[in-house]
């Protein structure tokens, strides 16, 4: 079998995550992906380093999101330098890019300017929010997305302040959103031959992550949500939803009917409160509390093999050091490994979904800045 | 631009919808979104179970406003798998499908007689979507793939909130959305294959794997860092990797959020000699001290105070907003993200629309979700006549 998307070609000129998360889930299916980077360092995510970890001179973060990619270093403010990525895009079936608004346009390398020597090319454009409008020219970062969105009222407890997702949801959410885009339109490319401008936002992604919710609140009058007083975990879901403290370690708990929740921790007045509707919102602090004080009475584990016997929707709530030591982590055979030097090995994650019963295999590292410069000037004629 | 306004990518595509709840009917909203006809092959008792999941009481035509959401533009078969006639004429269905999307739990579809050998069988052309929680193999595959469960197993619940809370979820169906995007990506990749190679494929996503790929820059520094656990700041935690100041922090009337930005700088701009002390390195080794001078400097005046200071000198910070003040923004009103939907007797809902724009046209559907087996007669007749 064959990679979806092999022979396809990739021109990327974006930099930190978004627009590169976008390129690589087109690598992992097959495609080939060019990263056009500045000349004066590259993308400012090898400088990035989240925490002290860095491989080979470049952030851990940079090979994360850039592994198995191919990089040529440009000034796109020279002469040279922009004749160089016209080449490039020339052939480009897709290009990418996440520069602020009218910065691709005053280049010559927006997509009005690259289907005039590419007509059908496929051309992806991410921005913070947008191409008009006060906000159009905000830096479209992660965390000032998500404090513009509302999402950050949805996760804590009531007397919490506002809390953020603690991964960059923003930047993953669109790239996926622009992923499947520029899918969407190499399928009609496939069957009609045209190219197409494909956009989306942070803004946008973050709207989408919320719209269960934001629903909901468009249409009851615009009532907000209520996290609770503690181990909140849904803000317009009854209880028993939530996380729970317990002898060791914590447990969550999923929708589950009182009536079987009731017997199943030994509670009577759960037990009662099933026959009433709506109990569980109507309660729902008081359910809260009565099965808070039950389960600090056993350990985690106990709590989730007995539970999960009676069919309850239940898990211990693992840190990273507990889930890559479980056999379920093993069984998703999400890492590869490679060794680095005589003592040390580089761990990447691999594509999150498998294709004909195979997950993609790229595990090499990214590039070091322009490390196929070389090559790719003389395959493009440059 | 490319005329191509009524050109959804999409066109004529016909998608299988036999999954419930969440991440496999999202799947197939998109794919609606792109221009396909989605249509839910639903149990005859009930439907899918989302229907009857009402959420703060919230109802369009009966069933729940959030089954709208998920299933907005659809049609809606009902039939009984177990029954032999409804499965053949579900089998001919299959044979007249681009893609079919399945959440069962693994091994259900095969007993039916629809795992993907028989299907391909059936239809060689066909793609094959199938969500689980936790992959098809490992001890934890039977178990229910639900979003807090899997968030829970992820290690996602230790990177919100801050150093002395317990675990902190995110609080909505975070995972159910990543793998809904990613079964839609695999998809379309095999549908971009098939137009060169003419047939079809499998593609098989889960929850546990789309957690892992939504936190994979901070669990990689995490694999290549010695597999030491992140610690949560003690104040204002946004990303247990990021050094200080990032983060938010309480102003004397709300609150702000503030990126990355260099100790000289935040230094220099708050007035705050205290900072300048620390070297740029120690952002991260002694990230919480230097946050709890920052917190205490900002808590003295309205954040409007702080933004004007930090913005014009190009320092990357924003309001912390709540949704009547989001939908209310300037940057709402210019993304239009919402539209409003109809059912067939003319109630009506708004929801949010495709997040993605092509070739500078927003997608939007206008149709809300089938009554349950809206359209079975007339998609079974269909098929009589093909």
């Amino acid at each position: 079998m064959n990679w979806p998307l092999e022979g396809i070609v990739v021109v990327d000129f974006s930099q930190f995550l978004a627009g590169p998360y976008a390129a690589l889930r087109l690598l992992d299916m097959g495609a080939r992906v060019i990263k056009v980077e500045n000349t004066a360092g590259g993308d400012l995510c090898r400088y990035h380093y989240l925490s002290d970890t860095r491989i080979e001179g470049d952030s851990t973060l940079f090979h994360a999101i850039n592994r198995g990619k191919e990089s040529v270093a440009l000034d796109l403010k020279t002469p040279d330098g922009l004749a160089a990525a016209q080449r490039l895009v020339a052939k480009a079936d897709v290009v990418i890019q996440n520069f602020r608004p009218g910065v691709m346009a005053r280049l010559g390398l927006d997509y009005e300017a690259v289907r005039a020597i590419n007509p059908d090319v496929i051309y992806g454009s991410i921005s913070g929010y947008g191409t008009k409008g006060d906000w159009a020219d905000l830096p479209g970062q992660d965390l000032l997305a998500q404090a513009r969105s509302g999402i950050m009222w949805l996760s804590g407890n009531v007397a919490d302040g506002p809390v953020p997702v603690g991964l960059p949801i923003a930047d993953i959410s669109t790239g996926a959103n622009l992923a499947m885009g520029l899918l969407g339109a190499l399928f009609r490319h496939a069957r009609t031959g045209v190219g197409a401008l494909v956009e989306t936002s942070l803004l946008e992604s973050l709207a989408e992550m919320q719209f269960e919710f934001l629903t909901t609140f468009l249409n009851n009058g615009r009532k907000l949500p209520q996290r609770l007083g503690s181990g909140s975990a849904h803000g317009y879901l009854g209880a028993p939803y939530g996380v729970y403290e317990t002898a060791q370690g914590h447990l969550a708990l999923a929708m589950t009917p009182l009536a079987i929740l009731g017997p199943a921790l030994d509670i009577d007045a759960l037990t009662e409160l099933a026959g009433q509707p709506d109990a569980g919102f109507a309660h729902r602090e008081m359910i809260h509390d009565l099965i808070a004080a039950r389960l600090l009475a056993r350990r985690a584990d106990e709590w989730e093999t007995d539970l999960g016997a009676l069919d309850i929707w239940c898990a211990r709530v693992l840190t990273w050091p507990e889930m890559i030591a479980g056999p379920a982590f093993r069984a998703l055979d999400l890492v590869s490994s490679q060794s680095a030097t005589e003592h040390s090995s580089l761990h990447f994650l691999r594509a999150p979904f498998s294709l004909d019963g195979r997950r993609q295999q790229v595990c090499r590292a990214g590039p070091s800045l322009d490390a196929n410069g070389a090559a790719i000037r003389s395959e493009f004629g440059v | 631009m490319p005329d191509t306004t009524l050109d959804l990518p999409l066109r004529g595509l016909r998608v299988l919808d036999f999954a419930q709840f969440l991440a496999g009917p999202v799947a197939a909203l998109r794919l609606c979104d792109l221009g396909a006809e989605v249509i839910k092959i639903e149990r005859p008792q009930g439907g899918d179970l989302c229907r009857s999941m009402i959420v703060n009481n919230q109802k369009l035509e009966g069933d729940s406003l959030v089954f709208h959401t998920f299933n907005r533009g659809k049609k809606s078969v009902a039939a009984d798998l177990k029954q032999p006639a409804d499965l053949a004429k579900v089998r001919a269905l299959v044979a007249s499908a681009d893609v079919m999307i399945h959440n069962f739990r693994p091994g259900v579809m095969e007993r039916i007689g629809l795992g993907y050998p028989e299907v391909r069988a059936l239809n060689p052309r066909l793609v094959y979507g199938a969500v689980s929680g936790y992959g098809t193999t490992g001890p934890l595959r039977d178990k229910p793939g639900q979003d807090l469960l899997v968030q829970s197993l992820s290690g996602i619940a230790w990177l919100n909130g801050n150093a002395g809370d317990g675990p902190v979820p995110t609080g909505f169906a975070m995972l159910d959305v990543a793998t809904a995007g990613n079964l839609v990506q695999g998809i379309l990749a095999c549908l971009v294959r098939r137009s060169i190679s003419g047939t079809g494929g499998l593609v098989e996503v889960d929850l546990m794997s789309s957690a892992i790929d939504m936190t994979f820059e901070q669990f990689t520094c995490f694999l290549n860092d010695n597999e030491q656990q992140p610690r949560r700041h003690e104040i204002g935690n946004a990303n247990p990797y990021q050094p200080a100041p990032y983060g938010l922090y309480r102003a004397s009337d709300g609150f702000f959020a503030f990126a990355m930005t260099p100790l000289a700088t935040v230094a220099r701009l708050l007035d705050a000699p205290e900072i300048a002390g620390f070297a740029q390195s120690e952002a991260f080794s002694r990230c919480d001290e230097i946050k709890a001078i920052v917190a205490r400097i900002c808590a003295k005046k309205p954040v409007q105070h702080w933004l004007d200071i930090l913005e014009p000198a190009g320092i990357w910070c924003a309001p912390v907003l709540d949704w009547p003040g989001f939908v209310a923004s300037e940057g709402f009103a210019a993304l239009d993200p919402v539209q409003t939907i109809r059912t067939g007797s003319g109630a009506e809902a708004r929801t949010t629309r495709c997040p993605i724009r092509l070739d500078g046209q927003i997608l939007r559907g206008p149709d809300a979700a089938p009554a349950l087996g809206a359209d079975t007669a007339m998609i079974f007749a269909g098929l009589a006549d093909r």
